[in-house]
This record gives C-alpha cells, structure tokens and sequence, in this order.
C-alpha cells in the first residue's frame, strides 16, 4: 500500500517535472485506463468523422476539390490509425477498440452526427470542426503520454491544409453568386454552435477534466479552449462577411475576449444520447464496413500464412 | 472478436533521406511484411517523408525494462572523460 | 487529326477520372484503415492523371474551357472512357479484380505512351507511370492474396472475374480514331499491348490459383460515347452542383 502510494507519488513530481510517460514506464492503473479511453475515443472520432465528408467526395464541384477533399478524408483516416496505434502502446488491441465503438459502447465526438446537406458544410466542417480539432490537438501536441503526444505532432502538421482548404471553400461561396453565399451562411449557421459543443461541457460539469489536468493529459480547461476559439475565429467569420448566430456575441474589452451566448446543452446531451440526425447511419456505415471487411482481413492472414510455410518449406529444402 | 482477421501489428522505420538513420515512426497492421511495406509507404510517406522503409514485427522487438534504466544508463553520465570538453587545448591550436 | 487528338485525350481522361469517381466512393468503407487509405492513394493518382488529361484536352478545345468544364459539362454520350472503369466497385474483391484488369492495361498502355510523338501525351506518360506501375503491382499483389487465400475469397474472386471479363475486350480493339492517330505516331499499339497483357495476366493468375475465362463474347462501346446503365449515376452525381449553378465558380 504505502509502497503503491510511493510510486503515484514519484509518478506525480515525474510529471510534474515535464517528463514525458512512455509505454514501459511505470503508470497508476488510472492513467492507463484513462489513456486508453480517451485515446481510443479521439481514434473513433476520427475514423467516423471521414464519413459526413466522404459523401461529398463524388459531389465535390471541381476536380481541384475532389482531390483537396479526398486527400483530406483520407487523412483523417491515418489520424484514427496513428491514434489507434498509440492506444495500442498502452496494452489495448484496435480489434477490441473498433468493437466497442461498432456496438455503441464506446464514443465519439457528437459532431460528426450532424449532416452534411450541401457542399458549404465541407467548407464549414473545415473552417469550424478542424479548426475546434486542431485547438485541441496543438494542447495535446504536449501531454504527458509520449505516444500520444508524438501521434499529435504528426497530426498537427496534417491538420493544417484541412482548415485551410476548408475556409477557402467557404471564401469562395461568400464571394460567389447569391445562391452561393446564402449557402455560405447557412452552413455557418449549421455548424457554429456545434462546434462550440465540440470543447465539452463547462469546466463546473466536467468532473473527470481535474485529474487529467492533474496528470498533464489535458493542458487547458474546456472553456479556455473554447474561448480560444471563439477569439480567433470571429475576425475569420467577419472576413467571410458572414454573420455568426448568437445575437449575444460581443467584444468586451475588459476582458480581451468576445463573450458569447448560452450553449444549448439539452441538445448537446441529446445527440451523445444517439439523437442527432445521423446517429445511427454513422454507426450503421462502420458496421457495415467493418462486417464487409471481414473475410478480406481473414483471406489475407491465409494467404500470409500459406506463404510463411511455403517459405520455410524452401528453407528446409535447401 | 474472431482473431482470424485480426492483422498483426509491425513498428515502422523510416529513413527521411539518405545520409539519415532509419527513425520510429508509428505502428501499423498487416498480414505479412510485404503489405505492412506497402502500408507504410500509404500512411507514413504520403508527404515524401522517406526514402527508405524498414518493418519490423512488434513482437520480434525486445526491449529494455525502465526499471533497469538506472543501471543501463547512469553509469555513462560519469565517464566524463568520452566528451571533448573534458580536454583542455589552448585556444591558439585552433579549433580541434 | 485534331478532332481525333481531342477525342483521344478524352478517352484517356475518361478512363482516369470515371475510375477515380469509382474508387473515391471507398473512402470511408475500406475494410480495414490501411486499405482505405490504400485505396485513396490510388483514386487521387487517377485523379491527379484526370486533371493533367482534361487540362490538355480543355486547351485544344480552346476558348474558354477548362479542365472543369471539360471534365463535368458534357452528356453521357460525349464521355469516352471504357466501360470497365464505369461499373460498380461491388464488394472489395471486385473492386480487386476490376483494379488488376485495368491497372495491367494501363501498365502496358503507358510504358508504350511514352515513346508518342505527341509531346504533351509523352510528358503526361511519363508523370503518370510511376503511378501506374504501383497499382499494377498492388492490385496484382491483392489478386493473389484473394485468389490464394480463403476458400470464400477465391469463390467471390473467381466470380467477379468471370463479370468481369466480358468488359476487357473494349480495352483492345482499335477504331479509326486509334488507326490514324497511330499511323502518326501518336497512339498506343493496342494489338501489342495485349499480348503483354494476356501473358501478365495468366502468370498473375496462375500465382492467384483462379482460373482465366473463356473469351466469349465482348461488350464494346465506351470508347465511342455507347454507355452502360452505370455511368448515368456517375455523373449524375458528379456533375449535379456545377450544372444547377451553371453561373458559379467554386
Ligand atoms: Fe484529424
Ligand atoms: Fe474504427
Ligand atoms: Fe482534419
């Protein structure tokens, strides 16, 4: 017991000193598990968030925003592998991590259960959701995981075409026709409070957030990541000439922030509960992926093994 | 979970150009060395990040234990005398 | 000749941007992460090829075309990719199978692109065989491995691959347009090219323990702007946004 607390002890001051954790290291019970769910969650999120734009891969309008937005979704991909991989440096296997995401136990970011009904939301899941993403990630770029944090070096510098292509699509539409621009500021409608759902609940609802910041896995409360984004996102909107919907949003100089109107939490709670508009057809599309995908994982473990055998028959024969 | 179609998992190490080492990148999954080869090149050079793309198993990798990290590696932060600085040269040699 | 260039480019244009819609309809469905992104790499070569082919062709037309013009502002029968590339993916075996066939045509189509004397074609071939040439190897690569692997998987190979057949024809038979533009110098051989690709493709094959069907009877048209069924939806889907805002830039 006293030896136990020791360890957690030393494992504080270690962490506290700035030193990263690696995966042989010691670590309380806690920080592992801890790791291992939000790790495998940020994966999820990445894996389903392909989906609300992989559907407009075919229905991009130029052959320069097919490949800028197939080369995106795509990366998006590798994020949910590089992240997957650092879960699995904390003992977790991606097979028993991709099931409880298929069968509804495990989460991921409520955001990706939004739609996507016309091409302005790319440009606005760029702009707004990669945006809210990369504030996240260039935090975690510092977590005290090794692993963790050298997959969010590497995502960080992926990211950072992904909001680009995504406000210059919407720059493109808000200096467009009519038409355009109004889908424009519909997506932004869309998509701003969402977003701002994306950082979690309010520092006094997040009870799990003081530990983590106590462990330095988290860097920076939800609000103040919030506020962040608010701050630097407002004079991008207002470049857009477009408006952001929250007739409480002003500059308050005292401060130095913008502050902001209330949150809609019910909805917020709602869509975690699975009562967003794409909900199950996110869920249904993994599935589906993944259940297709079977017998092609299995055939080419046979087929790898076949060839093992045959190879050691070679090595034995010659 | 049915382990049949559960692909294992190989460290990936890439030499960024030539002259460089080959650096641990990350993970992946495939069936045999050749498609973890080929998975490589897709996930971890798609920004030209390599020249050159070793894949090991993981589990073909032993490493050494944190707990021995005392005993491995102090007894070399002593040996003062492996660093240049140790020696001292006037400076009118030059440079040396 | 120039209608002919034109129409040449086309096909070739065709044939990369309608594989690349295919493919990029994986994205996201893959069935496993690093195939996904196997796969993406490959649409976005086909992609890459596409924008260099309509860039080419949109400059011949003159005026004002673009590369996007041409790629999404004409009717079915004005497209003139092969019909292979237009059918749908199915399930990942043949998608596999479809891959192999072409990218082996394609191999062997642009290694003899790059000695055209048509200069912009040759500097096109020469970007693109790089590409060309690692698809080749990965879809032969995953032939084998579906082919040799689990009993289901070389039924469901097999299977596609007998579809699949009766769409390769198309691939090698040359009209009046590939006759003059051969006679410059400028076109592909098809008639060698088969050769090569028929000795390929029974070694592949053979490693993958499936067997090659019987030529039976051939379905042909793409090349000329005769569609199947497919590729409607294609383009329906691709070209909806720019042809309900014809006025629009994006
Ligand atoms: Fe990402
Ligand atoms: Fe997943
Ligand atoms: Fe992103």
């Amino acid at each position: 017991m006293t030896k136990e607390m020791n360890l957690e002890e030393r494992f504080q001051a270690y962490v506290d000193g700035e030193n990263k954790v690696e995966p042989k290291d010691w670590m309380p019970e806690k920080y592992r598990k801890t790791l291992i769910r939000q790790i495998s969650q940020h994966a999820h999120s990445e894996v389903v968030g392909m989906l609300p734009e992989a559907n407009w891969i075919t229905r991009a309008p130029s052959l320069r925003r097919k490949v800028a937005l197939l080369a995106k979704v795509q990366d998006e991909a590798g994020h949910g592998l590089y992240l997957y991989s650092a879960a699995e440096t904390l003992g977790a296997d991606r097979m028993d991590m991709v099931d409880d995401l298929l069968t509804g136990k495990a989460k991921y970011s409520s955001i990706f259960n939004y739609p996507t009904p016309t091409w302005a939301d790319i440009g606005a899941i760029g702009w707004l959701v990669d945006g809210a993403a990369i504030a996240n990630q260039v935090m975690l770029c510092r977590t005290s995981y090794g692993p963790y944090s050298r997959a969010m070096v590497r995502i960080c510098k992926e990211e950072s075409f992904h909001q680009r292509q995504g406000y210059e699509i919407l720059m493109t539409l808000a200096q467009g026709t009519p038409e355009q621009k109004q889908m424009a500021q519909d997506a932004l409608n869309r998509w701003w409070w969402p977003s701002l759902m994306m950082f979690g609940p309010t520092d006094d609802n997040s009870p799990n957030s003081a530990q983590s910041m106590k462990w330095k896995i988290k860097r920076k409360s939800n609000d103040e990541l919030r506020q962040e984004f608010i701050d630097k996102t407002i004079p991008q909107a207002e470049y857009l000439g477009l408006s952001v919907p929250d007739p409480d949003l002003k500059w308050n100089e005292e401060r130095g922030h913008y502050d902001f109107g209330t949150i809609d939490w019910e909805e917020f709670y709602q869509v975690i509960k699975g009562n967003g508009k794409c909900n199950k057809q996110r869920l249904r599309a993994r599935q589906e992926a993944h259940a297709k995908g079977e017998w092609v994982r299995e055939a080419a473990n046979a087929y790898a093994e076949k060839q093992a055998v045959r190879k050691a028959k070679e090595g034995s024969a010659a | 979970m049915s382990s049949k179609d559960n692909w294992k998992i190989w460290e990936i190490f890439i030499r960024s150009r030539n002259g460089l080492s080959h650096k641990h990148v990350g993970s992946l999954h495939a069936p045999d060395a050749e498609m973890a080869i080929k998975n490589a090149r897709d996930v971890y050079t798609r920004r030209s990040e390599g020249v050159s793309i070793w894949v090991v198993p993981s589990e073909a990798i032993t490493a050494s234990s944190p707990d021995e990290a005392e005993p491995l590696f102090t007894p070399s932060d002593d040996k003062v005398y492996r660093h240049p600085t140790f020696y001292e040269i006037p400076d009118e040699v030059g440079h040396m | 000749m120039k209608a002919q260039l034109l129409e040449y480019t086309l096909r070739l244009g065709d044939n990369a941007l309608i594989l690349g819609q295919r493919l990029g309809e994986w994205c996201g469905h893959g069935p496993i992460l690093e195939q996904d992104i196997a796969l993406s790499n490959i649409a976005l070569d086909q992609l890459g090829q596409a924008r260099m082919l309509m860039q080419y062709a949109a400059e011949q037309k003159g005026g004002d075309f673009t590369e996007d013009k041409v790629a999404f502002l004409r009717p079915e029968t004005e497209y003139h990719n092969c019909l292979l590339v237009e059918l749908e993916n199915g399930d990942w075996g043949r998608t596999i199978v479809r891959q192999f066939l072409f990218d082996t045509y394609n191999y062997f189509f642009y290694s003899a692109l790059l000695s055209s004397a048509d200069n912009r074609l040759q500097e096109i071939a020469q970007k693109a065989i790089k590409e060309i040439t690692y698809h080749a190897q990965w879809s032969a690569e995953w032939l084998i491995r579906l082919g040799d692997g689990t009993e289901e998987s070389h039924q469901r190979v097999q299977r596609s691959l007998n579809d699949l057949w009766e769409w390769t024809g198309e691939l090698f038979s040359m009209d009046a347009v590939d006759e003059a533009l051969l006679a410059e110098g400028i076109a592909v051989n098809l008639a060698e090219i088969k050769v090569q690709w028929d000795q390929k493709v029974n070694e592949i094959l053979s490693l993958a323990t499936l067997k090659r069907p019987e030529d039976a009877w051939m379905q042909s048209g793409g090349k000329q702007g005769e569609h199947s069924e497919y590729l409607g939806y294609v383009l329906a889907v691709m070209q909806h946004l720019p042809r309900m805002y014809p006025e629009a830039t994006w």
